[in-house]
Formats: C-alpha cells, sequence, structure tokens
C-alpha cells in the first residue's frame, strides 16, 4: 500500500449515498403507505389519509355497540403476583381465627375425608380467588355460597394467609408406575396441556391450585363440572377447554394420580 | 506481527468452550423431540436447554469470536501494538463473568425464556443482569477498535486504512449501534420487571426494540466470515483479492442496509403497521447488494488464484483450485450453505411469502444453516488460520482439519434440509414433543430423524475441531513467518475518502433507524393500553 492521501473532494460520495437512501426511503414509503393499500381490490380506506394511517399502525378505537352476554356470571378477578401481599402474623392469626367456621368440612387443619378441597398449604392466590368468585357467584355451591356471605374482602385474604401458612401436603406417587400421560404430556393434538404444567409437579401459575393430595372424587366432579359448563369460573374458559377434551379415562387417571397419598 | 497472543487465546478458547457445551445441548435437543426418544417428561427441561443454547451460541460464542478477531486484525493489519490493552482484558472479564451470571439461572430454571427473551414472560434477574455484562464487554471492544483505528489514522494520515481494520470496525459498529435495541428493552422493560419494580409490560414494544437487534445481530455473526472471505481466501489459496474497493463498500452497505430491517421478523405481530412491514422488506431486500458484490468478488478472487494455478476454460479453473487447502474447502462450504440460506431466506423477508412458513421450523433450519453453517465454518477457518501465529506452533493434522470441515458441511446440510422441509410441513416451533403417531404429523418424523442424524454429525466435528486445536497447542514450537493478509490485485494507493472513514455509512444507518423505527416505537411507547401482567418463569416455584 504506497502512501498517497485518500482522494480528496468525498462530497460526490456524500451526495450520492444520501440522494440514492432518500429515493429508496421514498419510494417503499408511498408503495408501503399509501399505493399497495390503495391499489388493494375492495380497499376499505375511503381516503389517502385513512391508508396511510391504518398502515402506520394507528388503531380507530369504535365505540362498543354491542357485548356478548354469556348468559352467567363470570370471575371478576384479575390474578396477579401482587394481587396479595406477603401474609403479616397478625392476617393469618385472624385468618386462623376465621377459618374456625369451615373446619366441619375442611379439616381441623384444612385436611379432611369429606371429599371437600383440601386446603392445608393452598396457594394463597387460588383460595382468595375462589372465595371471591363465591361471593360474586361466578362459581356457585349450596353449602360454600351461604357460607361466603358475610365475609369482607379482608376476611377473605386472612383465610387465604392462613391456610396457605399450614404445611402443604407432599406429593406421592408410587414409583412403579408412571405418571399418566395426561398429567405430564397433556395431549398436544387436542389442545390440552399437561395438569403438572400449572398444577404442580412441573410448574405453578399463579391462581391455580396445588391438586397433590386432592381427594379424587372432588377433583373428578370438578373437571366433570367444567366438562359441562356448570362450572364457569375459569379465566377464558381455560379449564372448560381442557375438561371438554379429556375422556372420562383420563379424567380418572388424572385424579387418581393426584390423589396418591402413603 | 501479535504482541498480545493470550488475550486473543483467551477470547478464542472462551468461545469455543461455550459453543462445544452449547453444541452439545443443541443435538440433545434434537433427539429429545424426535420420534426417536419418548415425550420428555419434563418440558422444562427441554425449554432450559434452548435457552442455554440459544444464549450461549448467539451472544456469547459470536460475540468472543469477533472480539478476539477484532484484536488480532488490529494487531496484524496496523502493524502496532493494541492501543487499550487493560480495557480489553476488561471487557473480557465482563463477558465472562456475565456468561456464568447468566447461565447459572438458566441452568437452575430460573429463566427458561429462550434467548429472544418473550416477555410477557419473566425470568430470573441475573439472567438478563449477566446478557447486560456481556453486551457492555463487547461495547469495550467497539470503542477499542474505534479508539485504535482513529489513532492510528492520526499517526498515518497519508494511507488509506487497511482493509481488514476497516472491514473489523465497521463490524464493531454495527453491534455497537444493533445492541442498543436489545440493551433498551432489557434496561428500560425486563430488568424492572424481572426485579419487580413493574407488574405489567408491553410486550409488543419489546418485540420491536428486540428486532432493532434481531437482524443486525445476524451481520455482526456475519461480520468475521465475510472478513476472512476478502482478508484471508484469496491470500491463503495463493491468490489475489479481485477489488479492495468493491470489499469496502460492501462492508460500508452493510452498515447501512442491515440494521433497519428487523421488522420483517415481526410479518405476524399486529401492533406494527403494515406500512412499516413493507418498508422493512424492502430494505431486507437490499441487502442482497452487498451480498452479491461479496460473491461476485471473492468468486472472481478464486477465480484468479485458479488462472495463477494454471486453470482453463469457462468452469475448467475450478479443477485446478487447492481442494486440499482447509481454507479453499471452508470458502466453498460456506458459499454453498449461504447460497441455500439465502434462498430460503428470501421466503422469509417476503411479507405475502413468508405467512406460509412463519413461527414454522423452517425458521430454525433456515438461521442454522446461515449462522451455524455459512458463518460458523469460516470461524473454524479462521481459527486454523491464525492458530500457528497465536501457539507459536503448526497446525499438522491437516487430514483431520479437512475431515472436520467436511462434517461439519455434511452435518448441517443433513441438519437443516429435513428441517426447513418439516417447516413447509406446517411443524411449529418451539415444542418440546410431537405427537407423531397422528396422521397429521406422521409425515415429519422420517425427515426429524434425520435432523437428528445431522445433529450426531455436527457433534463428532465439533469435537474434532477441538482436537485439532488442543493438539496445536501440543505441536513442537517454530516460528511462523509474519502473517499476511490478502493483497489487492490492485492495492489502493488511493481510496475515495468515504470508503477510508466511517461518518456517512454510520450517520445513514442512524437515520435510517429513526426513519424506519421512530414511529413504531413511539407509537407504543405513548399508547396506554399495550401493556400485559408479566408471567413469572420459575420452575422452583
Amino acid at each position: 500500500m504506497s502512501p498517497e492521501s485518500p482522494r480528496p473532494g468525498s462530497n460526490r460520495w456524500v451526495a450520492a449515498a444520501i440522494a440514492i437512501t432518500v429515493l429508496i426511503a421514498s419510494l417503499s414509503i408511498i408503495v408501503g403507505f399509501a399505493w399497495l393499500p390503495i391499489a388493494e381490490r375492495d380497499s376499505p380506506f375511503r381516503s389517502v389519509w385513512d391508508a396511510i394511517c391504518s398502515s402506520a399502525g394507528l388503531v380507530r378505537t369504535r365505540p362498543i355497540t354491542e357485548v356478548v352476554n354469556p348468559g352467567y356470571k363470570t370471575s371478576t378477578v384479575v390474578v396477579s403476583l401482587q394481587m396479595l401481599p406477603t401474609a403479616t402474623a397478625e392476617s393469618i392469626g385472624r385468618g386462623g381465627t376465621l377459618a374456625a367456621r369451615c373446619t366441619m368440612c375442611h379439616g381441623a387443619r384444612g385436611v379432611s375425608d369429606a371429599n371437600t378441597p383440601n386446603l392445608s398449604g393452598q396457594y394463597a392466590p387460588a383460595i382468595y380467588k375462589q372465595l371471591r368468585d363465591f361471593k360474586s357467584g361466578a362459581r356457585t355451591n349450596a353449602i360454600m355460597t351461604p357460607m361466603i356471605e358475610n365475609l369482607s374482602d379482608q376476611d377473605m385474604r386472612d383465610l387465604a394467609a392462613y391456610y396457605a401458612y399450614l404445611p402443604r401436603l407432599h406429593p406421592y406417587h408410587s414409583s412403579n408406575e408412571p405418571a399418566p400421560q395426561i398429567v405430564i404430556h397433556g395431549a398436544p393434538m387436542r389442545n390440552i396441556p399437561p395438569c403438572a404444567a400449572c398444577h404442580g409437579a412441573i410448574g405453578y401459575k399463579v391462581g391455580t391450585e396445588w391438586l397433590e393430595g386432592e381427594s379424587p372424587v372432588y377433583l373428578r366432579v370438578q373437571l366433570e363440572a367444567f366438562a359441562s359448563g356448570e362450572r364457569h369460573n375459569d379465566i377464558s374458559e381455560q379449564m372448560r377447554n381442557v375438561a371438554r377434551g379429556m375422556t372420562r379415562a383420563e379424567i380418572e387417571r388424572a385424579a387418581a394420580y393426584y390423589a396418591g397419598q402413603p | 506481527m501479535l504482541h498480545h497472543k493470550r488475550l486473543v487465546l483467551a477470547h478464542f478458547w472462551l468461545a469455543f468452550g461455550a459453543f462445544g457445551l452449547a453444541l452439545l445441548l443443541g443435538a440433545w435437543q434434537m433427539w429429545v423431540r424426535s420420534p426417536l426418544h419418548p415425550w420428555i417428561d419434563n418440558p422444562e427441561h427441554y425449554y432450559r436447554s434452548v435457552t442455554a443454547h440459544g444464549t450461549t451460541m448467539g451472544y456469547v460464542f459470536p460475540t468472543l469470536v469477533a472480539m478476539a478477531f477484532g484484536y488480532a486484525v488490529t494487531e496484524l493489519s496496523l502493524k502496532r501494538s493494541l492501543i487499550g490493552i487493560r480495557w480489553a482484558w476488561a471487557g473480557w472479564i465482563l463477558v465472562a463473568l456475565g456468561t456464568v451470571t447468566a447461565i447459572v439461572p438458566v441452568s437452575l430454571g430460573l429463566s427458561s425464556v429462550l434467548y429472544t427473551f418473550y416477555p410477557p414472560m419473566i425470568g430470573n434477574p441475573f439472567y438478563y443482569i449477566g446478557l447486560v455484562l456481556v453486551v457492555v464487554g463487547s461495547w469495550i471492544w467497539v470503542a477499542l477498535m474505534v479508539v485504535n483505528v482513529y489513532a492510528w489514522k492520526r499517526a498515518n494520515p497519508e494511507v488509506p486504512v487497511p482493509l481488514p481494520m476497516y472491514a473489523s470496525v465497521v463490524g464493531s459498529l454495527l453491534w455497537g449501534w444493533t445492541a442498543v435495541g436489545a440493551a433498551l428493552e432489557l434496561v428500560f422493560q425486563i430488568l424492572p420487571a424481572s426485579l419487580g419494580l413493574t407488574h405489567t409490560i408491553d410486550a409488543g414494544l419489546a418485540r420491536v426494540f428486540f428486532s432493532w437487534t434481531l437482524h443486525a445481530i445476524v451481520y455482526f455473526w456475519l461480520m468475521p466470515a465475510y472478513i476472512a472471505y476478502y482478508t484471508i481466501v484469496p491470500r491463503a489459496i495463493g491468490g489475489r483479492l479481485f477489488s479492495d474497493s468493491m470489499a469496502r463498500l460492501a462492508f460500508a452497505l452493510f452498515l447501512v442496509v442491515a440494521m433497519p430491517i428487523g421488522i420483517h421478523h415481526l410479518f405476524g405481530d399486529p401492533q406494527v403497521g403494515a406500512g412499516f412491514k413493507f418498508v422493512h422488506s424492502v430494505f431486507t431486500a437490499l441487502v442482497a447488494i452487498p451480498t452479491f458484490l461479496t460473491v461476485f468478488t471473492i468468486t472472481a478472487s478464486v477465480e484468479i488464484a485458479a488462472r495463477l494455478r494454471g486453470g482453463k476454460g469457462a468452469l475448467g479453473w475450478l479443477k485446478a483450485l487447492p481442494w486440499q487447502n482447509p481454507m479453499m474447502l471452508a470458502v466453498a462450504f460456506s458459499f454453498v450453505m449461504l447460497g441455500f440460506g439465502g434462498a430460503g431466506g428470501l421466503i422469509n423477508m417476503s411479507y405475502q411469502l413468508d405467512q406460509s412458513i412463519h413461527n414454522t421450523q423452517w425458521v430454525t433450519g433456515h438461521f442454522h444453516l446461515i449462522f451455524a453453517g455459512a458463518i460458523v465454518v469460516m470461524y473454524f477457518a479462521i481459527a486454523y488460520d491464525l492458530w500457528p501465529h497465536l501457539t507459536g506452533r503448526a497446525l499438522a493434522d491437516m487430514g483431520m482439519i479437512r475431515a472436520q470441515l467436511w462434517t461439519w458441511f455434511i452435518g448441517m446440510i443433513v441438519l437443516t434440509f429435513p428441517w426447513h422441509w418439516v417447516g413447509i410441513l406446517g411443524m411449529p416451533r418451539r415444542m418440546a414433543f410431537y405427537d407423531y403417531s397422528n396422521s397429521a404429523l406422521s409425515p415429519e418424523a422420517l425427515s426429524v430423524v434425520a435432523s437428528v442424524i445431522g445433529g450426531a454429525i455436527l457433534v463428532v466435528s465439533g469435537a474434532l475441531f477441538i482436537t485439532v486445536l488442543v493438539r496445536g497447542h501440543l505441536a513442537p514450537r517454530l516460528e511462523p513467518p509474519e502473517y499476511r493478509f490478502s493483497v489487492a490485485v490492485h492495492p489502493p494507493r488511493t481510496v475515495p475518502a468515504a470508503l477510508n472513514g466511517f461518518g456517512l455509512w454510520v450517520g445513514l444507518m442512524l437515520t435510517l433507524t429513526v426513519i424506519n423505527y421512530g414511529f413504531p416505537i413511539f407509537h407504543l411507547m405513548f399508547r396506554s393500553d399495550t401493556s400485559v401482567p408479566i408471567v413469572h418463569i420459575d420452575a422452583s416455584r
């Protein structure tokens, strides 16, 4: 490489580079934002300005004229990680006192043989959401609905804190039998995710229940209620869509798997 | 000569060590989701592995190779010691520390969000902090490349910047700017959510930010390969570079058109207007210009080598090429894979054609063919070429080197061609298991098995690569001849200032970023109804 200076007069390069870039950018903007949307057969745009706004991604907010009513109450609870703050000792204590009313069905420490849900160690958001749904009527039950009627929001938070504070039932699964397909893999071709992805064994999602050690009768009845639509407090029909696709045998196997206890 | 061999070697070895481990994960993933393996019991393990594989192969490995090669090129082409050696080591330490910081939570199952982050999924903050450290470490390299080239220009105002250095600085500037998109996403959106400071995230905006990084990062990965095409291949096979100016123009154009095109990754995203998708599609198509300039120039350079070796005829010269030379093999394999990968890329960048393969295995097949194929095979070639100068010992296992390059080429074709095919059949990507017994999916089974075989061949090839390099350290000492880059047919005596500096091209890159990304970003930032609750990913809950 010989030591001569870089050629002066690079203005032509600058001018040419900028001109070409501007030309390409302008052409593609005109084609993409105006010509293509208008040229479309049955173009929905009344004016060029309309087309440009739409191509830029601006959304026209339309007044909501008609709301499809499902014909039943849906859950109004917004589930998030922050829906319940860390429980205080006072809250747990209050919950413990309030829980005295629950012991008849749910056991003295949240575990019973009455085929009701075991509440000991249950995730607090799950309990809180169900209580709120019972209260609003999104979920109905001849016994639970009247029991909930007089509970305040704080009462429900305290109850959730108390039961979450109790020890959780440990999973117990016979090592001889593999976990059922429906629990571990779901049924991908039927759009059924694995139970374990949300309810324990693989993963946890906020608002879902810990199912290990749950009564098999309760699990079966609830899955059937979801499938028939009798229970409908699941957000966006998540569980109804799953339960509708499950076979009776799969429901039995999933219930039996989670119910396993020594 | 190389003044700081240990610095370059430290980068290369960290890169290749990480590459070796991530390669095993990749092969494992191919196997467990194939019909040869029963459905994996814990899909989370699959996503954990995909996250580690992608993070290592996408961020750590190519960044370290680019850094190593950049430092080597600086010393070898400017013929002086690197300025800022302490900073360079600080950069290496940051990348190493960041890699460990990121991979530990991934290994623990706390951040199985895949390397593209996918908000509103949110993992452990250390994963993102680690990646920020990797990027900051690489930005030190960017700064050092710029400092070194400008210091040299000041000292040599009469001489054009050597082509290898010019191209390396272009690569570093491209990375410096393109990494900003993901950095904005991490620092302002994902990290606050991960640290519990915010509870919602605008996933659409995050995807737009990520697309800013996502496509140009591929060209950053590509840069060392292209630099090797132009500045090493012609010399290594006994030829001349066809045109020095053409090379500079190609690199300068990459700086301009590689950046403002990422929204072609968002063709399926509703938050970006169709007009911007079209404009990005047009600019993606423009990448063909520097690509074809390169294909033409390198083919012409190779032809020169063949004719110098007595090659005759319109195509008969191909026989005269030194096919025993690893660099010859590497560039040929790289071009074949770049050709097929580029052709497939035409489908991806077309707004209409993309619909047929969007989010299918076609896309994974495509970027493996381009990156793991065309680009990584040149990384191998670069390592083989530099190794004797780094270790002061010869690489004697020519047979093993050729076997390594052949197996990588064959393995990559066997891996990616069926992968493209199952994508056309509609097989979605990012799934831990597939029900191949279903009649809708069973036609995909055989092709997936073929890909597993391809993956296994690649593992063998990767092992050969590491073996060659390790044996290189154990060979007898020798004094290697002075390192040379390619010489052009007409070595440049004068170079237009525009092709000796970077200002014009960086200016165009920044302007096009504003034009192509400005409105989508600000539009989403100022809308109040685009955020969704975050979803924490944590296997231990």
